[in-house]
């Protein structure tokens, strides 16, 4: 592809996705109702916001090797800290991005600068064990400002209008969309800079990076606090696409919901986590519907029970992807040349070095 | 006093079940390099796997003989469950750690979906022995029986893990397999039948936590496995990945701290529980290369 | 007569290195075979290899059977002894029980010959291999190898870091070995070699580049250019 070609597609892309809008017809079955229906573009906003999340976990897990198992930590932070600020402080919307962005700056700061001091098995640990303590923190409901195990609805006063209500989806349709093509941008124009570069090099052979002389903690926790950061800010968005937080989105199961995403895309790819984040969320929501629908509850029961779990489809594709199509499926179309390459990588530097490697079994 | 010792005897009844999902996750992980993320779910399996024998089991007149039968399915159906993700799913996978990985976490999602999808989300009460919810007076505290049955539990696994672990030909095989897999086969020694055994036992025992955890709760739902699986994630780590004693230690660190933490300042138990293993892997971040078995 | 092990072509990729690079080479049945070349020229690479340790192409036969898409154990099965480059005892396990875990199943252990060879390890049996000094590990690794009877050993630099006396009694065990074993034998010490080897086969570059009798090594240039100054013993 011609490099002008390279930058049009995704801008022609965009063009029409920023149309969808304004689409009245459907696509039969895919979708609830008409493209420019609220409950479509609720769905397809939310399909953006997990494209970008998704994209801004794989600049962690497939661009620098850092399997972190709390991501969900500083999704879940950008959705409560602005909820809180708006409903239980009543501070106006801008004064509550701004706290929520310096959270979303200074969080990672501090707990990757602890958990990079470990790497591979044990910073997964570690970095669960944050994100546990995050999602405690709200199960404990310190002040009545998180809610506990209820979801907090945010105090629509001091939210922009223009993102409350039915009839203003498609503004967070649009925002949404402007998210997931910001998280592209910045992502991808880190990842081809030179400290891109370095991070990159980090995931294929650390110790070879730090003998010349560049000190690798800083740019993995440079990293580290970039990917947080974006989803921090994915978190405010989700926010106002539900009207609020809930607790769901501070556990382990939505980590992995993202590593779900991102494998099922493409590991190490740009694209492939942005097809995953959104084909997941879609498959999720609609999985339901197909679930519910007449065909699957006339199936025999054996059948119908686990077809109508959609955690349990999602769960088993996961497995035969990981199986037949380790580059996820953007790795269909390149074969897995990056994903699989790098899964390789963060095996090696995950395993422990016995002295003898590769019995060949 | 006795509230010191009510809470002391409970946070041993709970490091129970944290060992005992614990040292599989940790015999798993020094043997084959996996973190087994669906360690929870043989732990559902076999905690619905004796819920639903025992429902079958009407014909058995004492609840305890029924109990003890329907537990013992119970195990069995986890640790063979167990055996199987190991032949089918992490085998073929041999040596890509990360697929493998993956793989236990999409089980772990599928797994926990389906028993919701077979036996809904709320929870199942668990029909256990009476005897099992009296209390004995120790001093001036009065104990509830289960407790007991779970530290005997946990102890007796531990013992005879380490006898396993000493005495056996397998047992020297997964000690010699935790520190150097590869010298092991080079020794002409099939080391994937250990990896097929470490699961199984693994299995057994995250089985036998899911019960215990069924007759503590007095009843059983589908996240249990998840919830209790994080603290034994946290105990692996505190206590040495592939050290059993390592488990035994840290669970019994963990349950202590969590419930007198709990007890003493208002239920931040939990936290507290974060914040020792933060501050014990930045002191020695070395413990996750432990090897001995 | 064949070779008891025959190796043709043999190929190992490391990441983007091509370690060996179509590797030929015969061990004739009886006496030591010694392979020698500079570090890193694939020596070890070759015995891991061999043993299915690492992912490699080419053909491998022991006594006329393909073993080449074998795996480790089974090779092992047929009768191959392996002492490691780094001895690669199991340090948290005895001495007895390295030795119990190597014997292979529904064979008679040659204990009396290890013991005879080796009389620490009976008196360490129930000391930990890691506390064990270096020529001690290495006394574990070769008697493990021993117990069994094999049709090949494969020998990893068993002088290696030892002190000049130990290196003596390494040298005195292979010699009493090579009287009725067979082994391919990894060793830098030119003075062993001369020793104890029947042919020798040098590598470099990944490839074969000389086989021999031993008395070649008396040629310097020769050894010059194959294997370096330091190599002159």
């Amino acid at each position: 592809m011609s490099k002008a070609l390279r930058l049009l597609v995704p801008l022609a892309l965009v063009g029409l996705l920023a149309l969808v809008p304004t689409f009245g017809f459907g696509l039969g079955g895919v979708f609830p109702g008409p493209l420019s229906s609220p409950g479509t573009l609720q769905l397809l906003a939310v399909c953006f916001v997990f494209s970008g999340v998704a994209l801004s976990y794989d600049l962690l897990f497939g661009f620098t090797g850092l399997l972190s198992f709390g991501h969900a930590l500083y999704f879940a932070a950008g959705a409560y800290v602005s909820a809180i600020a708006v409903t239980k402080w009543h501070w106006s919307f801008a004064e509550a991005c701004l706290v929520t962005a310096a959270v979303g700056l200074v969080l990672p700061a501090i707990v990757g600068w602890i958990s990079l001091r470990t790497s591979g098995i044990a910073f997964a640990m570690v970095t669960l064990a944050f994100a546990q303590a995050g999602e405690i923190l709200v199960q404990k409901d310190p002040h009545g400002w998180t809610g506990g195990n209820d979801s907090l609805g945010y105090d629509y006063h001091h939210v922009p209008a223009i993102f409350v209500g039915v009839f203003n989806t498609k503004n967070l349709y649009w925002l949404a969309l402007g998210y997931a093509v910001v998280v592209f941008s910045i992502v991808a124009w880190t990842v081809r800079s030179s400290p891109g570069h370095v991070l990159q090099a980090i995931r294929e052979n650390e110790r070879r990076v730090e003998v010349l002389g560049l000190r690798t903690r800083r740019y993995k926790l440079l990293a580290f606090v970039l990917g947080s950061f974006l989803a921090t800010a994915g978190g405010v968005i989700y926010m106002l696409a539900f009207n609020g937080a809930s607790p769901g989105i501070t556990t382990p199961d939505f980590t992995l919901m993202l590593l779900v995403m991102v494998v099922l895309g493409g590991t190490g790819t740009l694209w492939g986590p942005i097809l995953g984040g959104a084909l997941y969320w879609y498959a999720d929501q609609r999985l339901v519907a197909v679930g519910g629908s007449h065909a699957i509850q006339s199936l025999p029961s054996v059948l119908r029970t686990p077809l109508s779990q959609p955690l349990f489809v999602l769960g088993v594709l996961f497995i035969l992807v990981v199986f037949f199509l380790p580059g996820g499926v953007v790795g269909l179309a390149a074969r897995g040349r990056a994903g699989r390459r790098g899964l390789r990588r963060l095996e090696d530097s995950l395993r422990r070095s016995p002295r003898l490697e590769g019995e060949g079994l | 006093m006795s509230t010191f010792l009510l809470l002391t005897i409970t946070g041993l009844g709970l490091a129970a079940m944290y060992f005992l999902v614990a040292s599989g996750l940790s015999l798993i992980y020094g043997l084959m390099g996996v973190l087994n993320f669906a360690h929870g779910a043989f732990l559902t399996v076999g905690a619905y796997a004796t819920w639903f024998a025992e429902s079958k089991l009407g014909g058995i007149s004492s609840l305890t003989w029924r109990f003890v039968l329907a537990s013992l399915i119970g195990l069995l159906v986890g640790g063979i469950f167990a055996a199987l993700v190991e032949l089918v799913l992490i085998r073929p996978l041999y040596l890509r750690h990360i697929e493998q990985v993956l793989v236990t976490v999409g089980l772990s999602l599928a797994t926990v979906a389906l028993v919701q999808g077979i036996w809904g989300n709320d929870p199942r009460l668990y029909a256990v022995p009476p005897w099992l919810h009296e209390t004995t007076s120790v001093g001036s505290a009065s104990i509830p029986n289960d407790r007991w049955i779970e530290i005997a539990a946990a102890l007796l696994v531990l013992a005879g893990l380490k006898a396993f672990l000493r005495y056996t030909r397998y047992g020297l095989i997964i000690r010699a397999g935790v520190e150097n897999r590869a010298m092991v086969t080079a020794l002409g020694i099939d080391v994937r039948k250990a990896f097929t055994l470490v699961f199984a036992i693994g299995g057994v025992a995250a089985s036998l936590a899911g019960v215990l955890s069924g007759v503590y709760f007095s009843e059983v739902d589908p996240g249990r496995g998840t919830s209790l699986l994080i603290f034994a994630f946290i105990v692996v780590v505190i206590g040495g990945l592939g050290s059993i004693t390592g488990s035994a230690v840290a669970s019994v660190v963990v349950g202590l701290t969590q419930q007198y933490v709990n007890y003493y300042s208002s239920g931040i138990g939990d936290l507290s529980i974060v914040l020792v293993l933060a501050l014990v892997l930045l002191a020695r971040p070395a413990s996750l290369e432990g090897r001995t078995a | 007569m064949p070779a008891l092990l025959e190796v043709r072509d043999l190929h190992v990729h490391l990441g983007e290195s091509h370690v060996l690079q179509g590797v030929d080479l015969d061990v004739p049945a009886g006496g030591i075979t010694a392979l020698l070349g500079r570090n890193g020229v694939g020596k070890t690479t070759t015995l891991r290899a061999l043993l299915g340790l690492m992912p490699r192409r080419g053909s491998v036969r022991l006594d006329g059977d393909a073993i080449e898409r074998e795996a480790t154990h089974r090779i092992v099965l047929r009768g191959l002894g392996y002492v490691p480059e780094d001895r690669d005892v199991f340090a948290g396990l005895t001495v007895d029980e390295n030795l119990k875990l190597a014997v292979r199943d529904g064979e008679d252990a040659r204990y009396d010959l290890v013991y005879d060879l080796f009389p620490e390890l009976k008196q360490r049996g129930r000391q930990r291999a890691g506390t064990l000094s270096g020529g001690q590990q290495q006394m574990v690794a070769i008697g493990r190898a021993l117990l069994n009877r094999n049709r090949l050993l494969l020998i990893d630099e068993p002088t290696k870091g030892l002190a000049p006396a130990l290196v003596a009694d390494v040298a005195r065990v292979l010699e009493r070995v090579a009287e009725s074993e067979t082994a391919l034998l990894v060793e830098q010490n030119l003075a062993v070699v001369r020793r104890l080897a029947g042919a020798i086969v040098v590598l470099d570059q990944g490839r074969v580049v000389h086989t021999g009798p031993p008395t070649d090594l008396d040629d310097e240039a020769l050894v010059h250019r194959l294997l370096g100054v330091g190599h002159a013993a």
